[in-house]
């Protein structure tokens, strides 16, 4: 196979498989955190707070496989 | 479908002073410095004690990033000692990401040959798509977290933190902790730099398909990144800072304390 097939098969899976671990860590995240406020809904701007920085770190692990599918496209 | 899609990783040169090239980010974030400049004196030079329109923005901003910089480390007084450089980076960071979604700014430019094919090259382009950009900030972050904990603890108070000699155990945590600060600098600017540049790949895409109606959701989607991606940048600065200047001795309660209060 010629490297501009392989350069599109290697950019799809990066991105791809990357990007599973992230998504269910984010779902767990807001799963846990709408339970916290469900139980205590005085905390909520806690609860929020602490979910959203949460949610950034999962978050910049998908970013850093969508930025190496990227570089292995376009370079 | 062929279709020259102008997407390039690195920041286009515009042109050259001497061997510095000046790069179409490089021009927006001049244009967000000159908008900082005419804001800062628009409100240094209408400043009255019943604030008007343009100074009530500016003064809930400071008081909800003050209070939410409070929650966090503990004191008033620590908020408002660190409160320029987590405000700077704040505005910094939001004003920059907005700009490159201004309206026209991504399709001025020139066509310019690179040896036989014609690539389009836009005049302007969101400042944090350029890793140099996310980058320097990311230093700036870890290396005044690290400045001002020196500050508040002194330079050996700081240094016992990586450098433990005292147990074996200690002294891994503390090479790991050294290790983690580089690997800050990575996240922090990976972090801005992956989403903002995917949503400019995101726009152009969507331009590219279906040019009428359909990218407002995306536009609105990229406003909203915008935002919370700068509120991540300095809400975890604080974090870092507030982690880094609490003093060892009654750093266990308070540390829990203050990321338990934060809200």
């Amino acid at each position: 196979m010629e490297l501009e097939g392989i350069r599109l098969l290697a950019t799809a899976f990066t991105i791809t498989i990357g990007i599973i671990a992230p998504a269910i860590a984010i779902g767990k995240i807001g799963t846990n955190a709408s339970e916290a406020i469900g139980r205590n809904p005085e905390a909520a701007p806690k609860v929020q707070t602490a979910m959203i920085l949460a949610i950034a770190f999962a978050e910049a692990l998908g970013i850093y496989a969508l930025v190496i599918a990227l570089i292995i496209k376009f370079t | 479908m062929e279709v020259n899609i102008p997407i390039s990783l690195k920041a286009e040169p515009i042109f050259h002073i001497g061997s510095f090239a000046i790069t179409n980010t490089l021009l927006l974030t001049w244009g967000v410095l000159l908008l900082f400049i005419v804001i800062g004196l628009l409100l240094r030079k209408k400043w009255h004690l019943i604030p008007g329109k343009l100074q009530m923005v500016f003064e809930f901003i400071t008081e909800e990033v003050l209070n939410l910089m409070e929650s966090v480390m503990g004191e008033r007084s620590k908020a408002e000692r660190y409160f320029p450089l987590v405000a700077t980076i704040f505005l910094f960071i939001l004003f920059s990401n907005w700009m490159g979604l201004f309206p026209f700014l991504g399709s001025i430019g020139i066509y310019e040959h690179h040896g036989g094919e014609s690539v389009f090259v836009p005049f302007f382009r969101s400042p944090a798509s350029d890793l140099n950009f996310t980058l320097a900030l990311a230093i700036v972050s870890v290396v005044m977290t690290n400045i001002l904990a020196v500050g508040s603890l002194g330079f050996f108070g700081h240094m016992k933190k990586f450098f433990n000699f005292s147990n074996p155990i200690h002294f891994f945590v503390g090479i790991l902790e050294f290790v983690s600060e580089f690997a800050k600098v990575i996240s922090f600017s990976f972090r801005l730099f992956g989403n903002v540049f995917a949503g400019e790949v995101l726009l152009l895409i969507v331009g590219v398909l279906a040019p009428y109606l359909i990218p407002m959701p995306f536009i609105f989607l990229e406003i909203f990144v915008g935002f919370i991606q700068s509120f991540i940048f300095s809400m975890l600065t604080v974090v870092f800072i507030a982690t880094a200047t609490a003093s060892h001795d009654d750093s266990h309660e308070h540390k829990a304390e203050a990321i338990g209060q934060m809200a």
